[in-house]
């Protein structure tokens, strides 16, 4: 299909979003990423069942945790693409940067990990 | 199983705002069923804390651990080598096991981050309920294996009071009658003529009212 999308978006490959707990996401904003987002099946088409609701689930918790940490639960997000939505992938990944750089870089990232504010 | 509730973020913030270096202790029992204060929570719990604390310019270092029991002094003894590390524990095990980590380290502050709620079970994957107020002096087989002093709000032991309606109690409209529970029960067993039994009053002296309780066992003892 040759589409192209940000560079900074570094893809996480899980068996299933069942799989992703929250401290996969809040580990992701510990070591420097200043957004995570969470890309599921599409609802009701889950392999698994409930593996996609559960993510939902948990996505929304994290974002109750970033917010009471100050670090604000819009840096995290879960959509819903069918494996044949490449285009729709794509399309997400251009929504999560541009709506992560608009946040600004990560308030917790630490310096070490350097002044890279886009991954 | 002993069941908790994590303190609000802001009051553990506070309370670990003049530390840069802390042991943040978890525990793999009761708190770990009731999703509190295992291994999971510590992690969520100890994330949180750096999150935070990196943002306002001081970050915290924390190491995480979680014991066995907190509650058995060869667990907590096993901290021994580490302790010195650290300027503070922070710990989300039950009152219990905080206490019982202050005792074997008197030299440091040893901080809650659970508050202690009750003897309960799972009702299902998620939900907890409170079951037993360790009274000391057990009446399961007067009331059927429903327990008048836990799941009535006044520990009522001759009946429901004038708050009980439609099968809940006052206090919240989502908790069932404790009596009316008990009630259902007889009448499910036909034993309805031992709810006429009148129960003497109770002696309180068994539960937390005669003070803090011991148990020993001489032939455990080494």
């Amino acid at each position: 299909m040759r589409l192209s999308y940000p560079t900074n978006v570094k893809i996480v490959k899980m068996p299933c979003t069942g799989r992703v707990d929250i401290i996969h996401l809040l580990k992701a904003l510990e070591n420097g990423a200043d957004g995570v987002f969470v890309a599921g099946c599409l609802e009701g088409e889950c392999h698994y069942l409930k593996g996609n609701l559960r993510a939902k689930k948990r996505v929304d918790h994290v974002k109750e945790l970033l917010e009471e940490c100050g670090i604000g639960g819009e840096r995290v997000a879960m959509y819903n693409l069918s494996s044949a939505q490449g285009q729709r992938f794509a399309e997400i990944s251009r929504e999560m940067t541009e709506k992560v750089r608009a946040l600004g870089p990560n308030p917790a990232k630490k310096k070490e990990n350097g002044n890279d504010s886009s991954k | 199983m002993i069941a908790a509730n994590r303190k609000p973020f802001e009051e553990i913030v506070e309370m670990v705002k003049p530390y840069r270096k802390i042991l943040l202790l978890g525990c793999n029992e009761c708190v770990t069923v009731c999703a509190v204060g295992g291994t999971k929570e510590v992690a969520v719990l100890a994330s949180e804390l750096r999150l935070y604390r990196e943002k306002e310019g001081r970050p915290i270092e924390i190491t995480e651990h979680t014991l066995e029991r907190n509650c058995d002094p060869e667990y907590v003894e096993s901290l021994r080598a580490m302790a010195g590390d650290y300027e503070a524990m922070l710990s989300m095990a039950c009152g219990c096991g905080i206490q019982f980590v202050g005792e074997h380290y008197k030299e440091k502050r040893v901080l809650p981050a659970v508050n202690t709620t009750f003897d309960g079970v799972a009702e299902e994957q998620g939900v907890w309920a409170e079951r037993c107020l360790g009274c000391g002096n057990c009446v399961l087989d007067r009331t059927l294996g429903i327990c008048p002093v836990a799941r009535c709000a006044k520990s009522l032991f001759n009946g429901p009071c004038g708050g009980s309606s439609g099968g809940k109690c006052e206090v919240d409209k989502d908790t069932p009658c404790g009596w009316q529970l008990i009630v259902d029960r007889f009448k499910e067993m036909n034993l309805m003529e031992k709810y006429m039994e009148i129960q003497p009053l109770k002696d309180w002296s068994t539960s937390h009212d005669g003070g803090p309780r011991k148990r020993v066992r001489e032939d455990l003892k080494l």
